[in-house]
């Protein structure tokens, strides 16, 4: 490893962890409970290729408890070492991950990765979706969190559907641009914006 | 600020119910099992709550405890001091100035915000529990959905009682799919569940966290012909003449003399500041 990848690997952590993923889970949990709504979150440098948002999520949520699955778009030499030092997650397939980042085509199939049981629905996967922007809205959502309806842009419908059947099972998405990120649970029902 | 960790637990303990928060949020109405930790109070003060609200709180938050409504009984007040000393959280007792409410048993009177966090203490959250006692058996009842005991159960309060007797932790199913427990609330409380806060239950000994996202859907069981009614007792505030709150009755000598006030003490006091008056409002302030 030369000293270019060693410094990605130990710099980008979070400058005060208690606070800043304090901050971080706020941003998460005030997306995760209103879906489409987009929110701010930092604190993390992560390896370049790898928004902020996302690196803020993973230093927030990921340690050696949970299984982490990376995508062939952001897996490289450099992001494994900086998920090992700052989060101690081991990096899993994708039938195991408890997280999963990387772009939506790269993510595919979805159903390689866990939906949860029927007794257990929470044993499911959480998917961090890389994407350009989050600001040109295509869906329309309805569901918890909602007040009437929100709109949001998604990468595709018919898999967001397809997952919102499976309630109360199924997969839990972040999307990610920058240091933005927006929520869409599998409680939330998605339509094509009219 | 002392030399805690930030909001006391530490940070592998605050991911593992920051993720427990976010599937249940996923899940509305679902209990999630979490390692639930040992705090420095006895189980049944409210330690999951105290877990959930620390894992949910920011230095930039202002902290509001409230036990039975009231800001400044034991529980309350011990919580209130904990965050203080452990987060350095600024605290208060007013309702609208709060952005994390901890509360056990009570909705606060005011109608809360798409700004403000309610966190509850639960202690059973298996609405189930008592009709069910194994765990392995109501999973299941949740997994396929089978909730005909509860509505056995609630047939027998209308024969035994000729009303649905139930009057607190007075069951709802949550967007149509889960029977949930509501905390031991006054069923009074349980329409203001469809509310603009993101709503958060923690119950520390029985290790189970679950929430509700801001406007889900939540509807009290009942039956077409003993439709469920929030009810209250019958009286104004003798303190502040509020007709719209919650009362609890104190009884005032041996003789029978009694009086009802507002649970909610933040409620009362701010009517009674702006004016409001009931039937021993003078005398008693």
């Amino acid at each position: 490893m030369d000293q270019q990848s060693r410094n990605t690997v130990f710099a980008g952590g979070f400058s005060n962890p208690p606070v800043a993923a304090a901050h971080a889970f706020r941003a998460a949990m005030s997306a995760m409970a209103r879906p489409g709504q987009v929110q701010e979150i930092a604190g993390a440098t992560p390896p370049e290729g790898v928004s902020v948002a996302a690196g803020s999520l993973l230093l927030t949520l990921c340690d050696p408890e949970t299984g982490v699955y990376l995508a062939p778009d952001v897996d490289s030499e450099a992001l494994r070492g900086w998920v090992a030092f700052n989060t101690g997650a081991p990096i899993v397939a994708a039938e195991l991950a408890d997280f999963a980042l990387g772009g939506w085509q790269q993510l595919q199939p979805l159903n390689r990765f866990r939906t949860g049981t029927a007794e257990y629905p929470d044993r499911s996967a959480t998917l961090i979706i890389e994407m350009h922007r989050l600001d040109v809205p295509n869906a329309i959502l309805s569901g918890p969190g909602i007040k009437d309806t929100a709109r949001m842009q998604v990468p595709e419908l018919a898999a967001l559907q397809a997952n919102a059947a499976l309630y109360p099972l199924g997969r839990d998405f972040f999307f990610t641009s920058g240091s933005q990120v927006a929520a869409l649970p599998r409680s939330t029902q998605v339509i094509a914006e009219a | 600020m002392s030399d805690y960790s930030f909001a006391y637990l530490d940070e592998q303990t605050k991911r593992m119910i920051r993720r427990a928060i976010l599937k249940g949020l996923a899940v509305p109405g679902y209990q999630v099992p979490f390692a639930s930790r040992e705090m420095p109070m006895p189980y049944g003060w409210g330690t999951g709550g105290v877990q959930v609200s620390a894992a949910t709180l920011t230095p930039d938050d202002t902290l509001k405890v409230i036990d039975q409504g009231a800001d400044d009984t034991t529980n309350a007040v011990s919580i209130r001091k904990f965050f203080e000393k452990t987060a350095g959280v600024d605290t208060t007792e007013k309702t609208a100035e709060a952005s994390v409410i901890q509360t056990r048993h009570r909705i606060p009177e005011a109608e809360l915000t798409e700004d403000q966090i309610l966190v509850y203490q639960v202690p059973i959250p298996e609405p189930l529990r008592f009709l069910e006692p194994r765990e392995s058996e109501t999973r299941k009842m949740h997994a396929l959905e089978e909730y005909g005991l509860m509505h056995v159960k609630l047939y027998e309060d209308i024969s035994q009682h000729g009303a649905i007797a139930t009057a607190y932790a007075y069951p709802v199913k949550v967007e149509g799919r889960y029977v949930m427990d509501p905390s031991p609330i006054p069923k009074f409380d349980n329409p203001k569940m469809e509310m603009a806060a993101i709503q958060l239950f923690g119950a520390g000994r029985e290790q189970r966290i679950y929430a509700l996202p801001p406007y889900t859907q939540v509807v009290s069981l009942d039956f077409e012909d003993y439709p469920f009614e929030a009810s209250k007792a019958d009286h104004p505030c003798d303190l502040c003449g509020a007709e719209d709150s919650y009362l609890d009755e104190v009884i005032l000598d041996d003789a029978g003399s009694r009086m009802f006030v507002c649970s909610d003490t933040d409620y009362c006091r701010s009517r009674r500041e702006a004016g409001h008056s009931g039937r021993l409002g003078e005398e008693a302030v």
